[in-house]
């Protein structure tokens, strides 16, 4: 006779959902491409082309009229709090807005939803866990980066016989939670695309042509339309930017695109904060609600 | 328990209310009424697109009723006190193709909170064991169908719902598959098997569902189904035969083929035990016996009569006449 498993409760039923997901998030070759690329991208653009131009006494787009002191200085580790969020809002968002995506979207694609979700824990503790599993993959990429960060700091400063100053705590503290609000932020954007478009491929598509296209029209128009322009500070592109902006010190006539100091503090982290709870619980009542073909 | 008695609520497994659904204005499942018993292996019949699948759907919580109501393992459709007692292969199995069958299950395997030797017997129910590493994109249609089953194994459910499982496989795959079945059902699990492939759902099944149309056209055992057999008689002179078997079973169990003139056959409907009698009584009236038939209606027959389907698909007639 049958000997079935002892029912779990929610909170249970989240933690295997949760337990699940990472374990097949971790094997997807996807998942470690999006991740390679963002941390190559960090690198390349935080410190190597900058260590290279430092070296060979040329510029490039991103140093122009930068003394060769301040170039040193950005790239050592004192800079740290200032460089890790600042590729974020724009390029490491579009990349886990891309990882979102293809965790939701998939699963409409191969079937996969239907099949977990009559595994044994709720469709909310499964979504749930889901959503907690791509949180804790950005998290993860996010340690990984202040790592490599750090590590490409420490390399240059030792090459370049230069004394090692750290940032504050609180500096850094603030630098860290910037990063780790926008990179979630717009992986949870991409599972709500992926979520609503049922699709990994037009959802992708839609969010890159939001994230690095339409807000920036809407930022260009907005120096004309005033309405356009207050529109603009209610969008996640503007907010994160503002977040990093504010958060990391930036000064935004040398900061990289996406970087921005439109709106104040406060009200960047609470924009933020509203997409961060409003777009997973979203694509839950979505997930929750809809039929499953 | 004879399976044509009402059963109880204890005996239930599933039991549909009217349940219906209806996408667009058009009913996809009509008012359906289906209950499967415990322990039992219920065959739920229909043509393609005859609203099986929408209700299996229904009845594991994936779609919602748009009326009526179900209940299985007495508990709603979809909630975790259903869903972590049963197991289900939907429409073709869903796997992440980057994954191995193993890696797939035991990504199943920690949704349900079970240890990893869950999936190892699994695996081997379904004779997938040596393949069991290779990623799930590189499996036939044949194996990834085995891998359903697999899933749908996991835990030892009390219900198994599992759609179309022989689709894609071998003979010797699907004969292997029927056997897992009626082992299954034997180790006390609920089978719920919705199937095109009549001579399938005639072997293994203790009752049936047919489905047409969105609505359940009949349900019971198969046997009852077939109804009872036909004695088919060529004997002469044929009114003096046809007097006798009207005589011992009635007129309306009675009528005459004359697709032969030579030979007109006397058709009647008695149960099989009967032929003795009749074959005596005929002769002790003076009839020449010429030939005697038994003719059963296959499910195959039952089932294009109740779908109203002239033109049964090839695969029907195939599996009709094995």
């Amino acid at each position: 006779m049958s000997t079935t498993t002892a029912l779990p409760s929610a909170r249970y039923g989240v933690a295997r959902a949760w337990r699940a997901e990472t374990f097949r998030l971790r094997r997807w070759t996807a998942v470690w491409v999006l991740a390679a690329a963002w941390l190559l991208l960090d690198a390349l653009f935080t410190f190597v082309f900058n260590w290279v131009s430092y070296a060979s006494g040329s510029t490039n787009f991103s140093n122009q009229g930068e003394s060769k002191a301040d170039l040193l200085a950005s790239i050592l580790p004192g800079a740290l709090a200032e460089n890790l969020p600042q590729g974020m809002p724009l390029f490491g968002g579009a990349l886990m807005m891309v990882l979102g995506a293809i965790i939701a979207g998939n699963g409409y694609g191969w079937g996969t939803w239907k099949t977990v979700f009559t595994q044994g824990p709720s469709r909310t503790s499964t979504v749930l866990g889901s959503i907690l599993a791509t949180m804790t993959a950005v998290l993860a990429l996010l340690v990984v980066t202040i790592a490599l960060d750090v590590a490409f700091s420490l390399v240059i400063a030792g090459a370049e016989s230069q004394s090692v100053h750290w940032p504050t705590a609180a500096a850094m503290g603030k630098s860290i939670l910037a990063a780790l609000m926008v990179m979630e932020m717009w992986a949870l954007a991409g599972y709500l695309l992926g979520t609503v478009a049922r699709n990994p491929a037009v959802s992708i598509g839609l969010g890159l042509v939001w994230n690095m296209v339409i807000e920036n029209l809407l930022r260009g128009v907005g120096n004309s339309l005033h309405a356009v322009a207050v529109l603009t500070h209610f969008l996640p592109g503007t907010s994160a930017g503002s977040l990093v902006g504010r958060l990391a010190g930036i000064d935004p006539v040398n900061a990289t695109p996406g970087v921005f100091d439109t709106l104040g503090t406060a009200r960047a982290v609470v924009t933020v904060a509203i997409y961060l709870a409003a777009f997973p619980v979203l694509a839950g009542w979505v997930l929750r609600r809809r039929d499953v073909a | 328990m004879d399976l044509t008695d009402e059963p109880d609520d204890t005996e239930v497994v599933v039991r549909t209310d009217a349940l219906t659904k209806t996408y667009a204005g058009r009913r996809a499942v009509d008012a359906v009424d289906l209950t499967v018993r415990r322990g039992e292996i219920y065959g739920f019949l229909g043509p393609n697109g005859a609203g099986k699948t929408t209700t299996l759907r229904m009845l594991l919580g994936l779609v919602r009723p748009t009326g009526g109501s179900a209940r299985v393992l007495g508990g709603h459709p979809g909630t975790p006190e259903v869903t972590h007692r049963l197991g289900a292969l939907i429409e073709g199995p869903g796997f992440y193709p980057y994954l191995s069958g193993r890696a797939n299950l035991e990504t199943l395997a920690r949704y349900r909170g079970l240890p990893h030797s869950a999936v190892t017997d699994a695996l081997a129910r379904v004779d997938l064991t040596d393949r069991a590493g290779d990623k799930f994109r590189s499996y036939s249609l044949g194996m990834k169908q085995r891998l359903g089953v697999a899933a749908a194994l996991l835990g030892d459910p009390e219900l198994i719902v599992l759609d179309e499982p022989t689709n894609g496989l071998d003979p010797a795959g699907m004969a292997d598959m029927r056997a897992l079945v009626v082992a299954l059902a034997r180790d006390g699990h609920t089978i719920l098997l919705s199937s095109h492939l009549l001579a399938e759902v005639e072997e293994i099944c203790d009752r049936v569902g047919i489905i047409a149309g969105g609505r359940l056209r009949a349900e019971s055992t198969v046997a009852e189904l077939r109804g009872t057999s036909r004695l088919r008689i060529v004997a002469t002179p044929t009114e003096r035969a046809v007097a006798t078997a009207q005589r011992l079973a009635g007129p309306a169990a009675v009528d005459v083929d004359l697709g032969d003139p030579a030979a007109p056959a006397v058709r009647i409907d008695v149960p099989a035990e009967r032929t003795p009698e009749l074959v005596a009584a005929l002769v002790a009236d003076g009839a020449a016996i010429h030939d005697v038939r038994r003719t059963e209606r296959t499910l195959a027959e039952v089932f294009f009569e109740m779908t109203g389907s002239a033109e049964p698909e090839p695969t029907d007639l195939l599996e009709a006449a094995r």
